[in-house]
């Protein structure tokens, strides 16, 4: 079997006295849809940042569909095809919908030195990211200034942004976090209409989220990975139970 | 796209500026030209630094510096008989280009509060060094030989030819300007001054597109310079103080950053007001230093950016 798309060994990283993430290994297969839980504070935004590029590894390496990617920053890593949604909200806000979406495309299309040509006018970076804003259910506010979007909305947006850089591998950061029920049903059903066709690492403390759409889950504890399994065998585990306290009965 | 509202001030505008020679013809008022060419080419400095400030975020606090190179360049050639304009010319904006390529180099790397101190350190080293040449008469500056030369295609002696070259060429930077902002290049620079995690995140690398804003930036402040040598005939290190910065940055956003007619209300309202209460008042700085703080508290997206359009989009 070829090498999963994206292999994690050792990956660390310490804030101060804090290890943030610790030895961290993984591996995920090409296609696999792989969820991160864990309590607050356990380093799944931090993992998540080490693995996009935003973040340097104290330790570690990364290596991406065959590729170390250790030492490459974010933007070089996007351009490989890592793409990613921020747990805190991050769009263009002051630029509509679509050109959120088309500047997406553009940092996809070539160097950017051009300095003439109308870009909003640029049918090329127009109607793919048109598509891709119609393909998450953002057609009809193309035009809509990002700010003024509601937050489930925001949230697509980006989903819409990191699709329209054709990723192989799509790192989100609780995609439904502080969204209504209807609005995160949306957003899962948006997310399982991915699955399959793109890989995924989800982070997320929706279970119903991670349990619809996870085919292996790993479960992150002051910095480590303790456990990674089948959503049947993390559900399971005892340590998992124990380190999950407070929201076993979510498990 | 440009809002409508907009288009029309700035149309009207720049006939407003076309129609200033032959008024002051008319009142008898020939220190008008002067004035206007004066307030043309500090919007020219000011149009300049609001593509690193307003579209780049960037918040440069020496612009005054290529302003300064830009002068001497055009004043040191002359000093050694080289009065021809297209040398002159050249050279101010290739040097002050140059300045802004190791300076942007070396400060576009940090943010905030470190990027405004580097780059005014190094404006400021510029003017110690301006007072530092004895040879280009010091802190005292020197007097401009003759103005530049063009071959007899345009005297520049001629304060009307020399008002026209500059509203042309305040036109030309403007059309430039609306080019870029709006196209691959601009919306590079505005999306990392909108988020630049985001930016980085889906795949550009902002540090050369925002250094290339800055020398491109730093090059149009150097003409600026070459043509305010032309202005007053005369160059001294004051050019490049660090308050002569704040104040085009004041223009900037006076008339409306992230604008491109912005910095030319700006220049003009805040040159204008100078003028006017400088004639009525010794104490004039009193009532302009007020004015301005309720501008900046009232009007945060400036004078021009008072009319509507949304200011990002309407590069
Ligand atoms: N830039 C930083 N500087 C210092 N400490 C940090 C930094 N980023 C994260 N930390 C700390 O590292 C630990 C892991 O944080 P991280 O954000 O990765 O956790 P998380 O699993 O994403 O938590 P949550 O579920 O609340 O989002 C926390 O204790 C956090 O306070
Ligand atoms: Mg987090």
């Amino acid at each position: 079997m070829a090498e999963p798309l994206i292999v994690i060994r050792g990956l660390s990283k310490s804030f101060g006295g804090l290890r943030a993430t610790d030895r961290v290994d993984l591996d995920v297969p090409e296609g696999e849809t792989h969820a991160v839980i864990g309590p607050n504070g356990a380093g799944k935004t931090t993992l998540i940042g080490q693995l996009a590029g935003d973040l340097r590894p104290d330790a570690g390496m990364t290596r991406f569909a065959g590729q170390d990617v250790t030492a490459l920053d974010a933007p070089t890593r996007s351009r490989l095809g890592l793409a990613r949604s921020f747990q805190i909200t991050s769009i263009f806000r002051d630029f509509t919908a679509v050109d959120n979406v088309a500047l997406a495309v553009q940092a996809h299309s070539g160097h950017s030195f051009r300095f003439w040509r109308p870009a909003r006018a640029e049918r090329a970076l127009r109607d793919p990211a048109l598509a891709v804003l119609d393909s998450v259910g953002l057609g009809d506010r193309a035009d809509v200034l990002a700010a003024n979007l509601a937050h489930g909305e925001q949230r697509q947006l980006e989903i819409a942004m990191a699709l329209a850089t054709r990723p192989r591998l799509l790192l989100l950061d609780e995609p439904v976090a502080g969204m209504g029920l209807e609005e995160s049903q949306r957003m899962v059903r948006l997310l399982g209409g991915l699955k399959g066709r793109v890989t995924i690492v989800l982070v997320e403390h929706d279970m119903d989220a991670v349990f619809t759409l996870a085919d292996r889950i790993s479960v992150m504890v002051y910095g480590r990975i303790i456990a990674t399994g089948t959503p049947e065998e993390v559900r399971g585990n005892a340590e998992v139970r124990r380190a999950y306290l407070g929201e076993e009965a979510t498990l | 796209m440009l809002h409508r509202s907009r288009t029309i001030v700035m149309a009207v505008g720049v006939l407003a500026l076309a129609l200033v020679p032959p008024a002051a013809a008319a009142l008898n008022q020939p220190f008008y030209v002067d004035l206007f060419r004066r307030m043309m080419i500090f919007a020219l400095a000011a149009l300049s630094l609001d593509l690193v400030l307003g579209y780049g975020g960037m918040v440069s606090f020496g612009h005054a510096a290529y302003l300064g190179i830009g002068a001497y360049a055009v004043g040191i050639l002359a000093f050694y008989g080289v009065d021809n304009g297209f040398l002159q010319w050249s050279a101010a904006i290739a040097a002050s280009a140059v300045a802004a390529l190791v300076i942007g180099a070396i400060s576009i790397r940090t943010s905030g509060v470190s990027f405004i101190m580097i780059t005014l350190a190094f404006a400021q080293m510029l003017y110690y060094l301006g007072i530092s040449l004895e040879t280009y008469g010091g802190d005292n500056g020197m007097p401009l030989r003759t103005r530049s030369q063009f071959a007899g295609l345009i005297d520049l002696r001629n304060p009307y030819a020399f008002y026209y070259l500059v509203l042309a060429l305040l036109v030309l930077f403007l059309v430039l300007g609306h080019r870029l902002v709006n196209a691959r290049f601009g919306m590079v620079i505005r999306a990392a001054k909108s988020n630049e995690p985001r930016a980085r995140a889906i795949g550009f690398s902002p540090f050369r597109y925002k250094l290339v804003a800055f020398v491109l930036a730093g090059g149009a402040c150097g003409l600026a310079g070459a043509l305010l040598a032309n202005q007053t005939e005369y160059l001294t290190p004051e050019f490049m103080h660090w308050t002569r910065s704040g104040e085009i940055m004041f223009m900037v956003i006076l008339g409306g950053m992230g604008t491109l007619f912005g910095p030319v209300v700006g220049a003009i309202v805040l040159l204008g007001l100078e003028d006017v209460l400088s004639a009525l008042t010794e104490h004039w700085q009193i009532i302009l230093g007020p004015f301005l703080v309720l501008v900046v508290l009232f009007a945060k997206r400036g004078l021009f950016g008072l009319l509507p359009g949304e200011v990002l989009r309407d590069g």
